[in-house]
């Protein structure tokens, strides 16, 4: 079961060509959807205003190169390990969910295009791929849904509650189950691969209506925020001040004078205990 | 002077929500993120700013006395035990730096341990003085600190 490849078995019934069609077809919503998205928020247009602003009051230029190393550590931190989640379990459900997206929509498009028939046969990694993305995704969608997101976590409203917001959650949970589902039952032309198919077309058809647009302005302001740190203009925010720095103490004496010269590290504090009370 | 929230940096973890004394950061229930439900009521206390893990939020100026184009930013570093603020005035070329400590020694290492503290005698109850009294005021170290006996006066008018 975790070993064949359910698209080429199903190629007798409904051809190949049609399956390729249908991939093309969701890639062209997304980005139709996302241009969409851009123009209606207009987050392109604030994002290019923001960054010329930030330009003005920048206190040096940043060349190629650390433009290009900034750019390698958004890769690193924000998109590939979601490093801009405060909250751990949360960036695990986050980390779950994409990967187990990736892996499962990658898989499936490798699948389709490159073995559409039993007459290729495909080999096992690529199926126990997919079930195992599609596992991902169910898991840290199911984790997100029930107990981490805000509603459920922090407002106390019940998990059954959705918004139109929910829709990409929703829709991510419903092809991840119904392709599941659809495995475990043999697979073929049944009644789970026609919701497999319904859920899927509503997750890439409803990119302007979701927030699924986040993977492509997310990384775009996670850069722009660090080249805001590089160039000093830290969105106005103060520097990042080392206490041990003798400029720093000369500049603000009442640090070494209540601190001493050498501070040691103070502690979480409030960041002891997540928000938990509302 | 109210709060506000930049939507795309807040990311609805609801710190602000847990901290503010007047109750008036809410979670919108369709964006999920933070938003100040009842500006009139906010007192410009500054504690969702400084709680924010992310920067999301700002403090808009009364349009009379802080027109557009000055910023009045802050970073609360619990672990370096500082406060920093940086104050923009709006002709643009003042740009104001502040770096003061807000506390001296590990958060919660001063707090006085009164689990371990052996029982008061009925003397002590029947007593005037608090807790840990007079030590905590040192008047065993020969009364009352005042200005005077430090060799200290009050300075009159606004001081720089």
């Amino acid at each position: 079961m975790f070993t064949s490849n359910l698209f080429a078995e199903l190629s007798e019934v409904i051809s190949p060509a049609m399956m390729q069609g249908y991939i093309v077809l969701m890639v062209l919503l997304v980005m139709g959807g996302t241009i969409l998205d851009m123009m209606h928020k207009k987050s392109a247009q604030y994002f290019f205003e923001n960054a010329k602003k930030a330009q003005k009051s920048a206190k040096r230029s940043v060349g190629g190169g650390e433009k290009a190393s900034i750019a390698a550590s958004v890769l690193v931190n924000e998109v590939l390990t979601s490093g801009e989640f405060s909250n751990p379990k949360r960036r695990l459900s986050h980390l779950l969910t994409m990967w187990g997206t990736i892996i499962f929509i990658v898989t499936t498009a490798i699948m389709i295009f490159g073995y559409p028939t039993p007459a290729t046969p495909t080999p096992t990694l690529l199926p126990q791929l997919w079930h195992t993305g599609a596992l991902m995704l169910a898991v840290g969608g199911y984790w997100f849904w029930f107990a981490i997101r805000v509603d459920v976590a922090a407002e106390g409203l019940p998990w059954f509650r959705f918004e139109r917001a929910d829709l990409f959650i929703l829709s991510l949970l419903a092809t991840s189950t119904f392709a599941l589902i659809w495995s475990f039952t043999g697979g073929g032309l049944t009644v789970f691969f026609a919701l497999f198919i319904l859920s899927s077309t509503v997750l890439f058809g409803g990119v302007y209506f979701s927030k699924f647009a986040h993977m492509f302005f997310k990384p775009a302001a996670a850069y722009q925020k660090k080249i805001t740190r590089a160039d000093g203009s830290r969105e106005n925010l103060p520097p990042d001040y080392d206490l041990t720095d003798p400029e720093v103490q000369k500049k603000f004496p009442d640090v070494p004078m209540y601190m001493g010269k050498n501070p040691p590290k103070m502690g979480l504090c409030i960041k002891a205990e997540s928000a938990k009370h509302y | 002077m109210p709060t506000f929230v930049y939507m795309t940096r807040c990311d609805g973890c609801g710190e602000c929500v847990d901290i503010c004394p007047s109750d008036i950061m809410h979670i919108d229930k369709t964006l999920r993120r933070a938003y100040n439900i009842e500006p009139n009521m906010c007192w410009e206390c500054y504690s969702c700013v400084k709680a924010c893990p992310h920067h999301a939020i700002d403090v808009r100026g009364y349009a009379d006395f802080a027109p557009l184009g000055h910023s009045v930013r802050v970073i609360r570093d619990e672990d370096k035990g500082t406060i920093a603020w940086r104050i923009k005035f709006r002709n643009g070329k003042k740009d104001m730096e502040l770096l003061a400590p807000i506390t001296t020694k590990p958060w919660g290492s001063g707090t006085p341990k009164l689990a371990d503290e052996p029982v008061p005698s009925q003397e002590m109850r029947d007593s005037q003085l608090l807790f840990n009294e007079p030590k905590y005021i040192r008047m065993d170290e020969g009364g009352l600190h005042t200005l005077e006996s430090n060799g200290l006066e009050i300075k009159r008018g606004v001081q720089y």
